[in-house]
């Protein structure tokens, strides 16, 4: 059993489990005039696993990655337990506590796995040029602290003993699984996670869903998961929100949502409820 | 033990670096130190320009730029010009500096051009910044240059003609650079230059900021061209413009590359042996071909100068490196990485479903996928 990263991860901000960490109001993305999100009101409550689901284009990646500083939206609001993060940069959403990781793979390929979760601590890290030049000895400690908890991640999401080698080189799964120890690594308050049981057969999947559970309980994140199958994230999700065609259409319990008229017709046509 | 255990990875280098340091005593000619030393200079230029192209990825084609800042630094400030002397050693210091300075006023300009555009870009810088010098000719000497450069003293020791003392001098700075390199390669700093160069989108939601990232990278890069421009001009004595046009950028690119991009010591082994090459074996090959001509009778080889055609065979060369060798001749394992990838299992992997770096700048293309 591998031992738990929890060392130096965030302690819990204050907010009261059931309090809103993440809050979206009214958020709008619009590419000229494609509207791909519309007046979406969301919210993500603390230390809960939340589900953004949806058909193809509903527009789910495109309110992440609004979410994630990628795109900037055009209208609405977005707080961060009680902070405004709204057009923020990637960069600085991600050191307020956002980690991602994305719907096709993107590990640095052509760096070790162990190199890829230590540029997640990059924001941790506090070497400047000057002490690294001089390789002082605050360098040393801190880099041999920030290598030891890396390892310590990817034995957490079972990549043991595959520090050394190219992210490239490793396994489709494994790829997902380093994406998420990277992320883990920015000790993030909440992870949003990209489709991350794509490609994965039906098994794969169920273990990915225990992992994510995990990670709740083990680290208490807050998770906001976005999956395109509605039954993957049914025994995971407290709370489901399903998007169609950019607009909110229905959000509750998973089996509230199994239930919704609104919903079934979005994934399976009118016919089906007829 | 623990230092001996430490460097162990770099016995090779080391053993070529008493080699090194041996050299001006077993070769007594005195046009051949002064050659290795010139080589020097461009190894450090070489190693300034690897931390832009080599490890952050940014493809910079006006590095000579850099060098020439550098170069005026200290020609400005020790010379009769402007009838100023100071001390060579600070303004060492102060030519790198000055020049750092400049890697990030030049740089802040391109930070969201990528790929070709960036390449453009600082191919411009670099013609602008010498033309700047050799317009204002009532700050800078114009067309003349400067002329009678100080030349350094070290504890009451002239430097004075001697590339002797010029050659152990860039070893020395040579020597801590690489220290300085290596350690700020696999720092923080050095993981995010890497990441840069990977992928800029995941890189930013890891929490690095790229435009620092890449500032920093282009600071760092223009640092050590500016050692190397201030030794360069306090060993001539004289500079001018000219001295900084675009095939210096192109050469020390051309070093890079042919070294190994990346790898610390290819980009060192490939600057040393291009300057060789140029300055020793195409004189030489030139004299040669014009012996073998008058020897044989035959007119065309007694009328070849390859040092004139250099270019030309550095342009062969170069293609024929990237047909049989693309990664360098010593590569960096990344950069081999990268180069190889078409045979790899990497195309198991679809390709970026949306590319976010270039909508938050536009914001014009729909994004696919949900």
């Amino acid at each position: 059993m591998p031992r738990t990263p929890s060392s130096g991860h965030r302690p819990a901000d204050g907010t009261p489990p059931g309090g809103v960490l993440l809050d979206a109001r009214g958020v709008t993305k619009a590419f000229g005039g494609l509207v791909a999100v519309n007046h979406v009101d969301f919210t993500v409550p603390h230390e809960s696993i939340v589900s953004l689901i949806g058909p193809n284009g509903a527009g789910k990646t495109t309110f992440f990655n609004v979410i994630a500083g990628l795109y900037r939206p055009s209208a609405g609001v977005i707080t961060l337990a009680g902070r405004d993060i709204t057009g923020r940069k990637p960069h600085e959403i991600a050191r307020l506590g956002i980690a991602r990781t994305f719907q096709s793979i993107r590990v640095f390929s052509n760096m070790t796995s162990l190199e890829n979760v230590l540029i997640g601590m990059h924001s941790h890290l506090t070497a400047d040029p000057v002490r690294i030049i001089a390789g002082t000895r605050g360098v040393v400690v801190e880099e041999a602290a920030a290598h030891r908890d890396a390892r310590d991640l990817l034995a957490f999401v079972g990549l043991e003993g595959r520090e050394g080698e190219m992210a490239k080189n490793l396994a489709y799964g494994d790829q997902r699984r380093l994406e998420i120890a990277r992320a883990l690594a920015l000790r993030p308050r909440l992870l949003l996670l990209d489709e991350p049981a794509a490609g994965m057969n039906p098994e794969e999947a169920r273990r990915l869903m225990e992992f994510i559970r995990r990670l709740r309980k083990e680290l208490r994140l807050t998770v906001l998961l976005i999956e395109h199958q509605m039954r993957v994230v049914m025994g995971v999700a407290d709370h489901v929100t399903v998007l169609d065609h950019g607009e909110k259409i229905a959000e509750g319990t998973p089996d509230e949502i199994r239930r919704n008229p609104r919903v079934i017709e979005a994934y399976l046509g009118k016919a089906a409820l007829a | 033990m623990r230092v001996l255990g430490r460097l162990l990875p770099y016995r090779t280098a080391l053993g070529l670096l008493v080699l090194f340091l041996l050299y001006p005593l077993i070769d007594h000619n005195a046009g051949h130190i002064n050659s290795a030393a010139d080589a020097a200079v461009f190894v450090l230029l070489a190693l300034g320009l690897n931390i832009v192209v080599g490890f952050a990825g940014l493809l910079d084609l006006g590095y000579a730029a850099f060098f020439a800042i550098g170069s005026y630094t200290y020609a400005l400030a020790a010379s009769p010009f402007y009838h100023v002397h100071l001390p060579f050693w600070p303004m060492l210091l102060v030519a790198a500096l000055t020049a750092g300075v400049f890697g990030i006023l030049l740089g802040a300009p391109t930070l969201r051009l990528r790929g070709d555009y960036l390449a453009i870009v600082t191919l411009g810088f670099g013609e602008i910044v010498p033309t700047v010098f050799l317009n204002l000719p009532k700050y800078t000497g114009g067309t003349n240059g400067v002329v009678g450069i100080d030349q350094p003293v070290l504890f009451g020791y002239q430097f004075g003609f001697n590339p002797t003392p010029y050659y152990y001098t860039l070893i020395a700075i040579i020597m801590v650079s690489v220290v300085a390199i290596l350690r700020l390669r696999d720092s923080r700093l050095g993981r995010a230059w890497l990441a840069v160069r990977e992928d800029e989108v995941a890189a930013a939601s890891m929490g690095v900021n790229l435009v620092a990232t890449k500032l920093t990278a282009f600071s760092f890069g223009a640092f050590f061209s500016g050692f190397a421009g201030a030794l360069y001009v306090a060993k001539l004595g004289v500079v001018s413009p000219d001295q900084f046009n675009f095939t210096v950028s192109f050469t020390i690119l051309a070093m890079v590359v042919l070294g190994g991009m990346g790898n610390v010591f290819g980009v060192i082994a490939g600057a040393g042996i291009l300057y060789e090459f140029q300055t020793l074996f195409l004189v030489d090959l030139t004299q040669w071909s014009h012996g073998l001509g008058h020897a044989w009778g035959i007119p065309l080889l007694t009328k070849l100068d390859f040092v004139n055609l250099k270019f030309l065979l550095y342009g062969l060369g170069l293609v024929f490196l990237m047909l049989l060798r693309p990664e360098g001749i010593f590569p960096e394992r990344r950069i081999r990485a990268i180069m190889t990838e078409r045979e790899s299992v990497a195309t198991e992997i679809p390709p970026a479903d949306v590319s976010v770096a270039d909508a938050r700048v536009a914001d014009s293309h729909p994004p696919r996928g949900s």
